[in-house]
């Protein structure tokens, strides 16, 4: 077999788990964002305008990083630890002739396309709630490179937690910043500088930034899109550094 | 038929499986302490040991698990450091804990094995059905594995780990925790694979297990390998006879190479009421070369 393909037995794995569970996984698809919109878009957004955007507006593409960060996250990261630290089921992996490369990359494009997924059925009740976004193919590609980063991570974690509790504090200390930091529910730059600062480096902000940029119709921020490329590379390094880590010790 | 880098033919090595003084340190711990052992072709070759000897330990540097501190591991010829992902395909393995896919059928368990070690469709197909008919799981290949019992996730294993057609099979302690009858059927499955010319190394606690299927033993002790043979040797070494005599609470057990030695000794014992005299088995040949060590390395 072609060295590349050779994730095609980790991806195909993930999709026979998810396709027993689709009933769950759509479900679980569209509580969160309906929560979000109701909160953020009819509770608050009915009220409040940023920047002269209706909230919703303007709000919603923050919601939708944070749904590619969320989804593609935990589509990854608890199953994984599990398999890892409990079932075991990932020594399957580790005994098998298969780089931790092409582990990761079955597994990341599993979380991705779930994450993405789940971001479009957020998209579709977007616009049922009413909100304008004008979508463009760059924002796709934006949107689809952030379920990667965030796939990875969930490797990352899975691979890093050697417990549940471990899994919960990283969601704790590196995701839930992020939630609410991460230029997701309103504009950064109103930040004091050394916040502001912080803020940018988490991978989330970039995304968030491009994402309403480009459904605001304001243009495409090409240092912000570099820098979510460039965590999707970090991220997927880690994770194939860490996965190499705990094959052999 | 596999050629080694130098052309070689290996399979005309004689031996599967040479070890030569392979280390592991875990901090200040010395889990495997210099042990060098070979396995002949076609051999059932168990390991046994206290917990905390050192027998999982060495298994998992042979199967690539984990790297050897120093010291070299050839499975049929390949070294485990630098050729790992040729040793991974000589190589089946069933751990002692279950670690297959509980969300997944029995045949997709199967199937992710197939695709994993690079096997086509067809061939995965035949392969499968031929593997589960014969661990007796073929009615039950499309239930998710969640619902197996015990013994049918072990013989899945097995049925797994035979799926590339591997060489050697290593099993970790293959029938703890079953019943009697699946356990027999687990040694009749071990042996079935073995004359049909597999090589099967395994580690056990069961020294019954050990007597019935194996060519030969190693026992370890303290991450050292203390004695390598077959159990006849090994009984021989220490003695035939087993002399157990208790006095209060304690027992003491003396060897002797006959009965008319063993006899000739009791008749000379002041108190010989509490006296049984048998044959030597696995157990005495153990308990006599680990001693009363119960220490837990981990």
């Amino acid at each position: 077999m072609n060295d590349f393909l050779k994730f095609y037995p980790i991806f195909w794995r993930e999709m026979v788990y998810r396709k027993k569970r689709l009933g769950k996984i759509l479900i679980g698809s569209v509580i969160n964002p309906i929560l979000f919109l109701t909160t953020f878009g009819l509770g608050l957004g009915k009220r409040i305008s940023v920047g002269g955007e209706n909230y919703l507006d303007f709000v919603l593409p923050g919601i939708i990083a944070l749904s590619s960060l969320n989804n593609s996250y935990n589509s990854i990261g608890a199953d994984l630890n599990i398999r890892r630290t409990i079932y075991k089921a990932f020594d399957q992996y580790v005994v098998a002739p298969i780089k931790p490369s092409s582990i990761v990359l079955g597994e990341v494009l599993a979380g991705a396309l779930h994450g993405f997924v789940s971001c479009f059925i957020l998209l579709g009740l977007g616009f049922l709630f009413g909100a304008h976004v004008r979508l463009t193919l760059m924002f796709f590609i934006v949107l689809f490179t952030s379920c990667i980063i965030f796939a990875s991570l969930g490797v990352v974690a899975a691979m890093v937690a050697d417990s549940h509790a471990d899994m919960a504090s990283f969601g704790t200390f590196v995701l839930l910043p992020m939630t609410f930091l991460g230029g997701t529910f309103f504009p950064v730059d109103s930040m004091p500088i050394i916040v502001k600062a912080l803020v940018w480096m988490m991978p989330l902000t970039p995304v968030s930034f491009s994402l309403r940029s480009i459904v605001l119709g304001k243009g495409v921020p090409v240092y912000s899109i570099i820098g979510v490329f460039a965590w999707a590379v970090i991220m997927y390094v880690l994770a194939v550094v860490m996965v190499s880590r705990k094959s052999a010790n | 038929m596999h050629r080694g880098r130098a052309g070689i033919i290996l399979e005309n090595t004689k031996y599967i499986i040479e070890t030569k003084n392979l280390v592991k340190v875990f901090g200040k711990i010395k889990a495997v302490d210099d042990i060098s052992f070979e396995i002949a072709r076609g051999e059932i070759f168990a390991l046994l040991g206290p917990n905390g000897a050192g027998k999982t330990t060495t298994i998992r540097m042979l199967i690539t698990l984990s790297r050897p501190t120093s010291g070299t591991a050839l499975i049929n010829g390949y070294d485990v450091v630098r050729q790992p992902f040729e040793v991974k395909k000589q190589i089946g393995v069933v751990p002692q804990q279950s670690n297959l896919e509980r969300e997944l059928t029995a045949w997709e368990n199967m199937e992710l094995t197939g695709m994993l070690y690079g096997m086509k469709k067809e061939d995965r197909r035949k392969r499968i059905q031929e593997l589960l008919e014969y661990v007796g799981l073929l009615d039950r290949a499309h239930s998710n594995v969640e619902e197996y019992s015990g013994g049918m996730k072990r013989r899945l294993m097995i049925a797994r780990a035979l799926m590339h057609r591997p060489r050697i099979l290593f099993l970790d302690e293959p029938t703890v925790g079953l019943d009697p009858q699946t356990r027999r059927k687990i040694w009749d499955l071990i042996k079935s694979m073995n004359r049909s010319g597999m090589t099967v190394m395994f580690t056990t606690h069961y020294m019954e297990e050990a007597e019935n299927l194996c060519n030969r033993v190693a026992i370890m002790n303290r991450g050292k390998l203390i004695a390598v043979g077959t159990p006849h040797e090994l009984k021989q070494n220490i003695g035939r006879i087993v002399l157990e005599h208790l006095e209060g609470d304690v027992t003491t057990r003396r060897f002797f190479q006959s009965r008319m030695e063993a006899l000739k000794y009791a008749g000379s014992l002041k108190d010989n009421t509490n006296i049984n005299i048998r044959p030597a088995n696995l157990e005495d040949v153990f308990v006599m070369l680990t001693g009363d060590d119960l220490s837990d390395l981990g």
